[in-house]
Parts: C-alpha cells; sequence; structure tokens
C-alpha cells in the first residue's frame, strides 16, 4: 500500500439520503463504487488527501428495473450483473456484450455502471453501447433530480457535467426496435483485461430495398469522449450501401473524433481500424 | 478515526475497528492472521489476492475492509471440511496445478465461482474464467486441466455419497 496512511477518510452513508447530504456538504469527496480505478490510483499513492464517499450500502442502486419498453439500471448495478441480466440480453445485447469484456470476472463483480460512467475514461467499453441506445443518465443531489442525455454527461478525458453533490443514481434506456444488424467491437492488444485502441458499437436497419433507414455507430477511445459519428450517421440515412456509398462513409469517420497517438496506440491504427468497422458492418 | 467492521470470513464472525484506509486483503492477512490470500502487484491485475465477497471473486487488494462491512468472506483458508482438502484444491495436487505456489490461492478461489456459476465448465470456459488471474511459472496448461478435472471429481463424489445414503 503506497497510498499516504493518514491521508483518507471514507463517510459511509447507510441510506440515499445520508449519501445525498453527505456530498452536499462535501462536494470534494469522491463517490466510491466498486473503485476498480479508483483503488488502483489510490495504492499508487496518486489520490491522497480524498475525502471518500463509500455508495457500498446503497443497495436499491444496485437492480435493473423493466418498465413498458424501458430499461432504469441502478447506477451501482455491475458489468457481472449487466452481462447475466436477462432484460438486458435481450433489450440491450450490446450493453450486456461490453460488459464481459472489461477486465476479468473480479473486475466486472466489482465494477458498476455508474463509476464507470462517472470515471470519464476516454476508453469505457460501456459507452458505445449506452451512445447508440440514446441512454439517459439521470442524476440526484440533495436539492432534486436531473436528467441528461447520456453523450452530454462528458466534458473531456476524465471530466464530467456532473454538479457539486450530484450523483449518478439510474441510467435509463428505452429498448429500441429490432434492428436488421448490430456491432459491438473492441480492439485491444490481447484478448483479454486489454484496454481499448477503439471500441465500436452499432445499430443498423435497412429498408425493405436494401437502403439504409438509420444507422447509429459510436467510437471509444477515439476522442477524449465517446463519439456518435453523425456526418456518417446523416450520409448513409436513405441510401443503398454501394462499394462508393461505404468508401465515402469511411471518408467521414474523422469528422468526429479526433485519436491520438499514444502508449496503446497509433492515430494511423485506430482511424485505420475504425474505418475497416465501418465498412464492414455497411456491407 | 477508526471505523467498525463486522465480516463473516470463512463461516466465522469477525470484528474490529481499522483505519478507513485499512484494503481487504491486509484486514484478512494482518488483523486475522489469514495469510493465505496473497498481494501480488496492487493494482488488480494478477488476481493473487482474490477472495469471495458473498460468493463472488473480487480482487481484495482493491477494496477497502470498510467496504467489506456485513459481507461474508471465503478465503482460501476456508476451502478444506475436516481435514479433507477441497475437491478444487486436491485436484491441484494431484495435476500438478502449480509451481511456485504464489497465485495459487487466487486461482484455486476464482476456479470456485468458475465451477459454482457453471458446473460444466469446458477447457474454453475455465481460460475465459481465469482472464483476471495470472501465473508466471506454469504457463497455465496445468491449472486449466485441475480446474476441468476437479469438476468431473464432483459428480463422481455426490454419487458416491448418495450410494452410501441408500
Amino acid at each position: 500500500m503506497r497510498g499516504d496512511p493518514a491521508g483518507m477518510r471514507v463517510l459511509q452513508p447507510r441510506t440515499i439520503e445520508e449519501a445525498l447530504d453527505a456530498f452536499a456538504r462535501r462536494p470534494s469527496a469522491v463517490p466510491l463504487a466498486g473503485g476498480t480505478d479508483f483503488m488502483v490510483a489510490w495504492n499508487a499513492g496518486g489520490e491522497n488527501g480524498r475525502v471518500i464517499l463509500d455508495l457500498s450500502a446503497i443497495t436499491s442502486w444496485k437492480r435493473v428495473r423493466v418498465s413498458g419498453r424501458g430499461l432504469r439500471i441502478g447506477a451501482l448495478t455491475t458489468h457481472w450483473q449487466l452481462q447475466h441480466e436477462a432484460s438486458v440480453k435481450k433489450h440491450l445485447p450490446l450493453l450486456a456484450e461490453a460488459c464481459a469484456t472489461i477486465g476479468g470476472r473480479q473486475i466486472q463483480t466489482r465494477g458498476t455502471l455508474g463509476g464507470n460512467i462517472a470515471n470519464a475514461s476516454p476508453a469505457g467499453d460501456t459507452f458505445p453501447p449506452l451512445a447508440v441506445y440514446d441512454a439517459k443518465v439521470r442524476l440526484r443531489s440533495a436539492s432534486g433530480r436531473r436528467t441528461l442525455p447520456f453523450i452530454e454527461v462528458f466534458e473531456g478525458v476524465k471530466k464530467t457535467s456532473l454538479g457539486a453533490g450530484e450523483l449518478i443514481e439510474s441510467i435509463d434506456v428505452d429498448a429500441p426496435r429490432k434492428p436488421t444488424r448490430q456491432l459491438f467491437r473492441k480492439v485491444g492488444t490481447r484478448a483479454a483485461s486489454a484496454i481499448s485502441k477503439t471500441v465500436a458499437a452499432g445499430l443498423l436497419w435497412t429498408r425493405p430495398d436494401g437502403a439504409i433507414r438509420e444507422l447509429r455507430f459510436a467510437l471509444g477511445s477515439m476522442a477524449p469522449t465517446v463519439k456518435r459519428l453523425r456526418a456518417v450517421e446523416a450520409f448513409v440515412a436513405g441510401k443503398k450501401p454501394t462499394g462508393e456509398v461505404v468508401e465515402e462513409a469511411a471518408a467521414l469517420l474523422e469528422e468526429d473524433v479526433s485519436p491520438i497517438d499514444d502508449f496503446r496506440s497509433t492515430r494511423f491504427y485506430r482511424l485505420e481500424v475504425s474505418r475497416n468497422l465501418l465498412r464492414a458492418f455497411l456491407k | 478515526m477508526k471505523l467498525p467492521v463486522s465480516i463473516a470470513v470463512n463461516g466465522s464472525a469477525t470484528s474490529s475497528e481499522v483505519e478507513p484506509r485499512l484494503l481487504l486483503v491486509h484486514y484478512l492477512r494482518d488483523v486475522l492472521g489469514l495469510t493465505g490470500t496473497n498481494v501480488g502487484c496492487d493494482t488488480s491485475q494478477c488476481g493473487s489476492c482474490t477472495v469471495l465477497i458473498d460468493g463472488e471473486a473480487v480482487k481484495s487488494c482493491t477494496v477497502l475492509a470498510v467496504q467489506a462491512d456485513g459481507s461474508d468472506i471465503t478465503t482460501i483458508e476456508g476451502l478444506a471440511q475436516d481435514g479433507e482438502l477441497h475437491p478444487i484444491q486436491q485436484a491441484f495436487w494431484d495435476n500438478h496445478g502449480l509451481q511456485c505456489g504464489f497465485c495459487t490461492p487466487g486461482m484455486i478461489l476464482t476456479a470456485t465461482e468458475i465451477l459454482k456459476k457453471n458446473p460444466r465448465a469446458d477447457e474454453h470456459e475455465v481460460r475465459h474464467g481465469l482472464e483476471g488471474n495470472i501465473c508466471r511459472c506454469t504457463g497455465y496448461e496445468n491449472i486449466v486441466k485441475s480446474i476441468v478435472a476437479a469438476q468431473s471429481a464432483k459428480p463422481a463424489k455426490k454419487r458416491a455419497s448418495k450410494k452410501g445414503a441408500a
């Protein structure tokens, strides 16, 4: 343990109300869910002096509720739960698939969907699926609730638009009508426990004549935050995916992303492999 | 400021006042003296600190003891019953599933959960389930062999005991 022994205080609220009150009084506290990322940084001495708001006791946020066509996923639902939950596998299979690729099972049993979002890593693997499902994030503070479109939660690398004292309460998603094709694909250095070089999710609906009715495509690890490929989506709508259309769509991909060279991959590789994923999905 | 924790470990109630910073693995090792759970990497990569919290495999080097308050924990010390090795421990013994032994407690605890969730796990599923556990000696071959052997040993044992009961 390399964290400073003196530098940690843990608040342990027993109820949601206690948690919201405690966070209102200490907005600089770090809400702790599974801690799969934060605790690694803390062990390395990177988060000394932080006050931690331990959310372990908030059991009512650890469930998925189904109402009509909508799923309300409690923020503290784990990746393990999500990949096995029947309603998620049925209505949001891309999310279930993404959750199964995050770390090994010991990480999946601890890591939560709300924690993944609040952590706001550019490489969050659940983000492209939530982006194509048009998820909404319900926030709660001592002074009330508000709901944000999923994409708008992120402001940059590890930065969210959550206000002082706001906790993620749930992730709300309507089950989409059945797509003609769907895709989740994570590209990393190894099959297991890798952090993404690029991560893609796609939903595609076609018309009887083969033309594309609607495309939703999102990429992670390709910009500071998850991106929907709005230019590509708008371009292909109503068109048949001929070779020419697919190539033009692939060329438009760069409009919405800005990958970098870093220790995990290069801009060149990330663009090339993302364009190939898009091409293969459209054809 | 110390915080009280009550954690059931291997079926016995334990309680203590702990510093909030105390990691679960250090609660097990230093407070309770259960040193079978190893700390390998401190960064939740290697899996040698794996224990079961309420039946789920977790890496105890990145969980605070206070987060485990009220839970039920199984460590490697809790597997053998009445002096008899757990079938998975026996299978590791029989199949030479370890060399230096450092990763073994974590491997066995993870294996316990893999087989509990899927008693018919094949080699591929066992390998997938072990993705969060690293071994630098064996090349995994005998570890996987041990776990697959352990599951085929289990029903045989059950049949034997049923016969005995009849």
